[in-house]
């Protein structure tokens, strides 16, 4: 079982959590200027990396808050966890940087 | 029977607490300190089981946890009943305990003599391959001859058939070091973890005694002391430190992610009086900070014609048996080995007083010290010798060796009289947990052994499981791994081996039954023949073959098969593969995984405040989500069919009373509120007045329908949201996201209220009349208070928010009130309402009711694949709105196409027929197969209202197929039906929204 760093409560166990997918695609501010086309890509269309992936997760057997994930799609593991809204950390790519659980 | 082989003095065994147990109904003696396999040793047999496939005599091969052999079923506590016995327990393990009733598996009439033995005849029918070979055809052979017959003729132990009467136990912990066994490297690693007092340490040992190999030294000194008293100071002064936890009797079974490690603890098997309630086996779930595996390694049989006699055994296994348990295994011993530390197991034999002799396979000139130590102890030592068979059937009487001359030349033969023998191949690193915690293992060729590699958590390995064999070197890594740094002096162990995969015989080695894996019944000849059929990954070997594939997880024959496969083929071992090792370590009880979680525990019922009442005047239930509701009310004779029809009637003629507690409901409120339920639904919400309800509609993004439910707007910044009983937690969470990640600038708060409220429905013409006498502080007149609109207020002196609304067609209200005064608001409403023959009704009569007015369920019709014009709700979907969650989605080009599935109604031409729900729908029934469907049956009721039965569809261009007639699938072919408005009865009189 995932151990996870909530920004708000700290460190629980996965079964707390929820998954919402891959993180930083925002709501399109106007859908109906949008091609057919653009808003299939935002539904549908995600990156699937082989090492670092940011995504979404909720704190939903704790807090209750959303926040985003560094994850490592390797070893599972849990590079950093920051705040929904914050940019994208800068925590490099090789999953070889992952190896080590802290 | 008394103990012929027990040795006069010595061992770890309790000799002032005599015991016995049951074993086959006889009475077996022994000491606090045996296990039932030492028992049954002092007792002088062997014979401890039939094998899996061949029904031969099996002996006990082992002393720990690697026992392929020696398979019990346990009774452990005959005299409380039934339900305390449990299959396939490792006799080498199981801890003896006055009262035990232990007995031999997977033979019959008796252990001694099994007529499934004539498996064994059969030998050439079970080759490799055999299950993949066999299983194929006839298709009538499967009822009839494999699963009756080969099910029984192999096997295991029987499942017990009585639910197990014991408790099990359930425990979190976290640490900053755990250690996994508590041998000489466990040890070490613990006593160096803990020496700082804030750090938390556990240890934990699956055996009952800890000390690991060193239980069976009574040779080496460690700075000065015997193995004994090191281990006695060791554990004495772990157990001194508060920050130590000592788990003997623990199994870490599980290596999971970010070192969250399983145990499971036998609590009081071994307890001879065990208080009631006391758990017999409890499951731990550890988070350790850093993990050290000191969990030793296991020994390699020699692989020779019969090496599976009883009688035969790993030679650390007799030095287990001899200096341990103080058994002699046999009065005339034969070691055979390719491996130095078997010498040390000769030495303490010899010094127990018992005739040994040893064959080694290595040549003179290959062996180390322990060669001239174990002549000058005068024991008769042939090297350069291979084992060319075992000679007995239920307990070895020999073994034929023979000189390996030049060139693989074999000499003469040369049988040496025993009775008992003890091999050596070498050994194994125990690298179960390394490989679980998904790190990388290397092959060391000198050690001939895969070891841990890289890794993937924080965790480290000492001692065997790290390739680390000398007893001083063992204790030097153990500290290390537990982050200290010491010396030691100790004895110098004898290490080193020479692999051997298959022993060289003078004999035609296809006719040669060598076992490779004891427990699945597997031999080196079944492994030639697998990779000459063309397999050559061990993992397609393994499942062609099974070795290594039974309840020992191939402890002691992974690297033998491993080695004869690359051997085969000429490549080098690490190129061939290793096996992947997974959960659980040793097998576990399910009782343990299950723990709390069982009978009214398993799935625990939500029930509304109204059940009680509900069970009390004889509903019948069913699940609805996780709640249990009312289904039906039968009275005295009646059926389902027609407890409904009855329930139907009455709420179209006079008045139902339903429990709606389980609707899902939502409170929005903030100054945001409506802008947010603007963007949530695809109605509009700003026109909406304080007071007044709207049925509300929500999509996903991507179009279809989430869900629905009646929405009441209590306040300009307070909306009451209701929702299906389903989808109340999703509904919540969908809203929780967008609220938090898209739209963090509205001032908005959620909550969930479906605990705090419960719902009373009140349906029909006399609803009104129910109602009126207890409720204060709201006008119930049509004019003040009509369909669709709510009010606070108070019923019964309780505060309610009325709801004017109706899923029925007829005039009803839902009253809403705290959940702990819903049962006596409820009685009085029912009391009251008796003088207008108010009828109770449930989920079924509420969904015909619906049905009959056309309304859908989101998670019937819906399969969320539905977009609101496919069920005809583009009227609720707001033109005005630019933007709401799922509106771009509707103008895509497949959402937009022609030939989706549209919801109507279906009439069948014979009015009592009730098509099932589900059924397939078809134009013509006599197309080709398989012939193009049109949709499929989504609701089906009989209505007493309408006179016959009535059903909604998805149909293929439904809309505009009305008054076609279209084909059913029902369960014999097919029948008729027309296609109609989805909508079967019309209200008289008042009606809900007159
Ligand atoms: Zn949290």
């Amino acid at each position: 079982m995932l151990l996870i760093r909530c920004p708000y409560c700290g460190e629980r166990p996965e079964v707390e959590f929820h998954c919402g997918g891959e993180a930083h695609i925002a709501r399109p501010d106007t859908p109906a200027e949008m091609t057919d086309a653009d808003w299939a890509s935002f539904l549908y269309y995600r990156t699937n990396p082989k090492g670092l992936h940011a995504e979404r997760w909720v704190h939903n057997h704790g807090c209750g808050r959303w926040f985003n994930a560094l994850r490592d799609t390797v070893t599972d593991a849990f590079v950093q966890t920051y705040e929904m809204g914050a940019p994208r950390p800068d925590a490099g790519n090789a999953s070889s940087t992952a190896t080590k659980a802290a | 029977m008394s103990q012929p082989f027990r040795l006069p003095g010595g061992g770890r065994i309790d000799r002032s607490k005599p015991l016995s147990v049951t074993f086959n109904g006889k009475r077996l003696e022994g000491y606090r300190g045996d296990t039932i396999a030492s028992m049954l040793l002092a007792s002088g047999s062997h014979l401890a089981g039939r094998s899996f496939k061949y029904h031969r005599p099996r002996g006990i091969l082992t002393h720990g946890s690697d026992e392929p052999n020696a398979l019990l079923s346990v009774d452990w506590r005959p005299e409380k009943g039934a339900g305390r016995r449990d299959p396939n327990n490792r006799a080498s393990v199981v801890e003896a305990r006055d009262g035990l009733s232990v007995s031999t598996q997977n033979h019959w009439p008796s252990l001694e003599t099994d007529i499934g033995v004539v498996n064994d005849l059969l030998a050439p029918v079970f080759v490799a391959g055999f299950y993949y070979k066999t299983f194929m055809w006839p298709r009538s052979f499967w009822d009839k001859v494999y699963e009756p017959v080969i099910r029984r003729a192999a096997g295991l132990g029987e499942a017990p058939e009585v639910p197990d009467a014991d408790r099990y136990a359930n425990r979190h912990a976290h640490c900053d070091v755990l250690v996994v066994g508590a041998g000489p490297a466990g040890l070490s690693a613990a006593l160096a973890a803990s020496e700082d007092g804030s750090k938390r340490v556990m240890l934990a040992d699956e055996g009952f005694a800890l000390g690991g190999s060193l239980l069976q030294d009574v040779t080496s000194k460690i700075d000065g002391q015997s193995a004994a008293e090191w281990v006695e100071a060791a554990v004495a002064k772990l157990d001194a430190r508060e920050n130590v936890v000592i788990l003997p009797r623990t199994t870490v079974f599980g290596y999971y992610n970010h070192n969250h490690v399983a145990m499971v603890e036998r609590v009081s098997d071994h307890l001879d009086e065990a208080r009631d309630g006391l758990a017999r086996e409890r499951l731990w779930q550890v988070r350790a900070g850093q993990v050290v595996l000191a969990t030793g390694s296991h020994e390699r049989p020699l692989v020779f014609e019969n090496n599976d006699r009883p009688g035969i055994m790993l030679a650390e296994s007799m030095r287990a048996f001899v200096n341990r348990y103080a058994v002699a295994p046999g009065r005339s011993l034969v070691v055979a080995t390719s491996s130095a530390s078997a010498y040390r197991a000769a030495l303490d034999a010899k010094a127990a007083g018992i005739a040994t002799r040893i064959v080694d396979i290595r040549l003179e000139q290959d062996c180390g010290p322990e060669l001239a130590q174990a002549r000058s102890a005068g024991i008769e030592v042939l090297t350069g010798h291979t084992v060319i068979k075992a000679l007995g059937g239920k307990r070895v009487k020999g073994l034929v060796v023979a000189p390996l001359g030049n060139g693989g030349a074999i000499g003469t033969r040369r049988t040496l009289d025993c009775d008992c023998v003890g091999m050596s191949g070498g050994w194994t690193p125990s690298v179960h947990l390394f490989s679980q915690s998904r790190g990388k293992l290397a092959f060391d060729a000198e050690l001939d052994a895969f070891l841990p590699g890289q890794s993937a958590q924080a965790e480290i390995s000492a001692g065997a499981c790290h390739g680390v064999y000398d007893l001083k070197a063992v204790i030097e890594d153990g500290a290390k791994a537990g982050g200290g740094n010491i010396t030691v002096e100790a004895t110098a162990s004898f290490t080193g081996f020479q692999p051997v995969r298959v022993l060289p015989t003078d004999v035609d080695p296809g006719k040669v039954r060598a076992f490779i894996d004891f427990q699945n019944d597997v031999t080196a000849k079944d492994i030639k023949l697998a990779v000459r059929e063309g397999f050559t990954s061990i993992e397609h070997v393994k499942r062609y073959t099974t070795t290594g594939m039974a309840t020992d997880q191939g402890k002691t024959s992974n690297m033998n098969a491993l080695g004869l496969v690359a051997g085969v083929l000429d490549r080098p071992l690490p190129s061939v593969g290793t096996t992947t090792f997974r959960p659980p370590y040793t097998p576990v009880s399910f009782g343990a995984l299950v723990g709390p979680a069982r009978d009214e525990l398993f799935d625990p019922v939500r029930k509304t405040p109204i059940d009680a009442w509900a069970e009390a005047n004889g509903a019948a239930f069913e699940p609805v989500s996780l709640w249990r509701r009312a289904w039906y009310f039968p009275k005295a004779g009646e059926d389902m069919h027609a407890a409904v029809q009855r329930e139907c009637k009455a709420v179209r003629t006079s008045v139902g009373i339903f429990d709606a507690s389980t609707l899902g409901k939502i409170e929005v409120v903030g100054p945001d509120a409506a802008e947010f339920m603007n963007r949530i639904y695809t109605n509009a919400w700003s026109k909406l007045k304080v007071g007044g309800c709207r049925y509300g509609l929500m999509l996903r993004e991507d179009g279809f329908v989430y869900d629905d439910g009646v929405v009441a707007r209590l306040a300009e910044d307070r909306f009451h949201v209701t929702t299906t009983t389903g989808g109340a937690p999703r509904v919540m969470a969908h809203m929780e996201d967008y609220l938090q990640t898209e739209w963090p600038d509205l001032d908005v708060f959620l909550t969930s209220i479906t605990e705090q409220y419960a719902v009373i429905a009140l349906q029909g013409p006399n609803a009104r009349k129910v109602l009126e006498p207890f409720v204060t502080d709201i006008d119930l007149s049509e004019e003040a208070f009509p369909h669709m609109a709510v009010r606070e207020g108070y019923i019964c002196g309780v505060p309610t928010r009325l709801f004017r609304v109706s899923f029925t067609g007829e005039a009803g209200f839902e009253v809403n009130v705290p959940a702990d005064y819903a049962e006596s608001v409820w009685k009085a409403l029912y009391e009251h309402g008796k003088q207008f023959g108010i009828t109770p009704y449930g989920t079924e009569t509420m969904h015909v009711l619906r049905c009959e007015m056309g309304f859908i369920i989101v998670g019937q019709e819906t399969d969320g694949t539905a977009t609101p014009d496919d069920l005809g709700l583009s009227g609720l979907v707001s033109k005005v709105k630019t933007d709401f969650v799922g509106k771009r989605s509707l103008t895509r080009p497949d959402i937009t196409a022609e030939g989706r599935k549209q919801l109507v109604g279906l009439l069948t031409k014979n009015g009592q027929e009730v098509l099932d729900e589900g059924a397939q729908i078809v134009a013509d029934p006599s197309a080709q197969v398989p012939m193009p469907m049109l949709g499929h049956v989504t609701s089906s009721y009989f209505s007493s209202n309408c006179g016959r039965s009535i059903a909604m569809a998805m149909v293929k261009n439904g809309r505009a197929r009305m008054g076609e007639t279209l084909w059913v699938t029902t369960p014999s072919g097919f029948t008729e039906a027309v296609v109609a408005p989805a909508v079967f009865h019309q209200v008289q009189g008042a009606k809900a929204d007159a």
